[in-house]
């Protein structure tokens, strides 16, 4: 594996990089096949103990992780925050008990005061009701980006790896010209076609964004499976096809994309802030979203950064705490890196 | 030496039993790839195996004997290989099948057993339920009656709490368990056929016997024929009521066991048996290994393979093809065999 994901160089193109992570799914085999020799070793023994899955041992050195624990802490509060947000909250995220006090010419954004530690925004909201209950918006944008992301490219990944040949060909060709446009650009040309913006599109359009990311990671680890002994065995047997692809190929080439869902949760997020930022969100501030807060504190930055700063920071924490944990979680996962 | 007499018993059973379930008739496989010669693997192997009856084919590693077995499985990628001859299995020729008829035979009437046991067993699926995964397909049985059978099976094949153990993934048992498990999966629809690929290689030196004891129990007790490829003639000695010697992708000598071991005929035979280390030779003692490689080989067509490396070759084995001979019950492929011991 020569461009290795750790020491990947900045010139590596995104196609290196997905296919260097899905070798790692086929080493996974690789790696159970060098555990073979240690078994071995000791077949003399007829009760074989307790053997340690990838998982369990993953799991072993994650508890212990620093890295690991600290993405995980951050994911957890958010999540929590999410879900209660509006609840703990102390002000209706609608409702404008400071606008009494906005004055379009010389106090735009009523500032910090007892009972509003963060102060307003420009039309007289609770800044710290609107982040806390903004959560939530962010965490289904990303979520639901993140699975549609993953379910179409499972779908063209099965698809490829599954039945090869042309289907193979033609899927991964289309995939190719999908990686080669930037991934902003993609999302902002199909939040742009549809006639009103909204949280649906952003969805979508970052969906999109994920799909090939996603086939061509599944289509690397399905090959590799596809030439397995496991499946050569079920062959032997005359398990179906189908029977193939969805219980002896798919479940075991499942293991990189579930990182990689992780890994992709922080980019939905922060795309999406991006669309909303470049006013291609959602329209309606009666929910409050991170990224659309940002957006709408481009008119008094200069003046108010701290408009901009707090859902900002929002943002750059959750991106890291769901990335923290994606990248010990694949580095855990990867039987090359075990020591 | 109890033993031997009852595996001649066997052999005999084998030699007056029915008409053959498997006839092999002149199997090449070719390996076609772009911009290369093809590649003859196999080149024109014949051989039987009657119902009951336990079949070697011996030979080094690229003689062909595994692609042999994956021919007659049907299971060698149809891209890039031609696969030519006729594979009678009770009269019906498994290489004109469609696809699906053979799907429905492999696993119910002929079943395979791999070199590596814990690369093939599915590793994120409960062994109980890949011995049912089995018995599901082919005889259409509920999952509750086929774990029942699973149960059973692994209960048979001498996996101690087979209770708990169905529930156990490949990862959480050794290496002979996972073995037996492989075993037991091969014989859950009680197939007529077994084809096992080199079963004990990758185990101990214990667990091997053990597998062979239960291979061979298991055999005798459900009437399976079975074809065991292997490069040790240790487990041929043990196991086979016949064994053919593969080299280069053609049989060079097939004789029942006793005949083969006391006599070997082909200089090929002799320098396998010649190079296994023996106990009684004396310290400082050289083995005898059959000198240069298989990549010496002449090819077929104008000479024979083996004539580089053999100790006995003339200047015809260089020149002219030999023909398979049949030479008092044993089929011999030899200009100069090894002279009878008188």
């Amino acid at each position: 594996m020569t461009p290795s994901p750790d020491r990947r160089r900045f010139g590596d193109s995104k196609k290196d990089r997905i296919d260097a992570l899905a070798q790692t799914a086929g080493s996974t085999a690789g790696g159970a096949q060098g555990g073979t020799v240690m078994t071995v070793a000791d077949a003399g023994r007829v009760s074989g103990g307790e053997g340690q899955s990838l998982i369990a041992s993953a799991w072993k050195r994650l508890r212990r992780n620093p890295v690991f624990l600290t993405g995980a802490a951050i994911t957890f509060v958010f999540i929590v925050l999410a879900i209660i947000g509006p609840w703990i909250a102390p002000y209706d995220p609608v409702a404008q008990p400071l606008l009494s006090q906005v004055r379009r010419q010389t106090n735009p954004v009523p500032g910090p005061q007892p009972g509003f530690p963060l102060g307003g925004d420009d039309v007289g909201r609770d800044l710290l009701s609107r982040l806390l209950v903004g959560g939530r918006q962010t965490l289904i944008v990303g979520v639901l980006a993140t699975l549609g992301g993953l379910f179409g490219g499972l779908t063209l990944g099965t698809l490829a790896g599954a039945i090869g040949g042309w289907v193979d060909s033609l899927v991964m060709r289309i995939v190719d010209v999908m990686l080669s446009i930037p991934g902003l650009i993609l999302a902002v040309s199909i939040a742009a076609i549809a006639a009103s913006p909204s949280q649906t599109t952003v969805i979508i359009a970052i969906a999109v964004v994920q799909i090939p990311i996603f086939a061509r990671l599944l289509r690397g680890s399905m090959l590799a499976q596809r030439a397995s002994d496991h499946v050569l065995a079920a062959r032997a047997l005359g398990v179906k096809p189908h029977a193939i692809v969805f219980r002896h190929m798919l479940p075991n080439s499942l293991g990189p994309v579930i990182v990689q869902a992780t890994l992709v949760l922080a980019t939905a997020i922060i795309e999406a802030a991006g669309l909303s930022f470049l006013g291609l969100g959602n329209p309606d501030d009666r929910q409050p979203e991170w990224g659309q807060m940002l957006g709408q504190a481009q008119n008094y930055v200069s003046d108010y950064p701290h408009l901009a700063i707090y859902p900002a920071l929002c943002i750059i924490v959750v991106a890291l705490g769901f990335t923290l944990m994606g990248e010990s979680l694949r580095e855990a996962l990867d039987p090359k890196s075990r020591r | 030496m109890s033993q031997t007499t009852s595996y001649a018993s066997t052999s005999d059973a084998a030699r007056h039993g029915d008409e053959p379930l498997l006839q092999v008739r002149d199997l090449k496989v070719t390996f076609k790839r772009q911009g290369e010669e093809p590649f003859v693997a196999v080149d024109g192997i014949d051989f039987d195996v009657r119902p009951g009856q336990t079949v070697g084919l011996v030979g080094e590693s690229g003689c062909g004997k595994s692609v042999t077995s994956l021919a007659i499985m049907g299971l060698l990628p149809k891209r890039g290989n031609r696969v030519e001859g006729e594979v009678l299995f009770n009269g019906t020729d498994l290489l004109k099948l469609s696809d699906s008829d053979m799907r429905d035979r492999r696993g119910q009437e002929l079943a395979m057993i791999f070199q590596d046991p814990l690369s093939s067993l599915n590793p994120v699926v409960p062994v109980g339920l890949q011995v049912a995964e089995v018995l599901e397909r082919h005889k259409g049985m509920s999952r509750k009656a086929a774990m029942v059978v699973a149960r059973e099976m692994l209960d048979k094949v001498g996996i101690p709490d087979p209770d708990r153990r169905l529930k156990d993934y490949p990862h959480q048992m050794s290496g002979g368990m996972r073995q037996r498990a492989l075993i037991a999966i091969a014989l859950a629809c009680e197939p007529r056929l077994l084809i096992a690929d080199e079963p004990t290689t990758a185990l101990d030196v214990t667990i091997q016997a053990q597998i062979l004891t239960l291979l061979k129990d298991l055999v005798r007790e459900t009437g399976t024929a079975l074809i065991m490829i292997t490069h040790d003639l240790g487990v041929v000695a043990g196991l086979c009521d016949e064994v053919n010697v593969l080299y280069a992708g053609r049989i060079v000598e097939r004789a029942e066991r006793h005949p083969l071991f006391e006599q070997p005929r082909h200089p090929y035979t002799n320098g396998l048996l010649e190079s296994i280390p023996k106990l009684e030779v004396g310290r400082g003692e050289r083995l005898n290994p059959i000198p240069g490689s298989v990549a010496d080989n002449l090819p077929w067509t104008s000479a024979c393979a083996f004539a580089p490396r053999c100790l006995n070759a003339l200047e015809v084995c260089r020149e002219q093809t030999p023909q398979l001979e049949m030479d008092f019950g044993r089929a011999l492929r030899c200009f100069n065999p090894v002279e009878v011991a008188r």
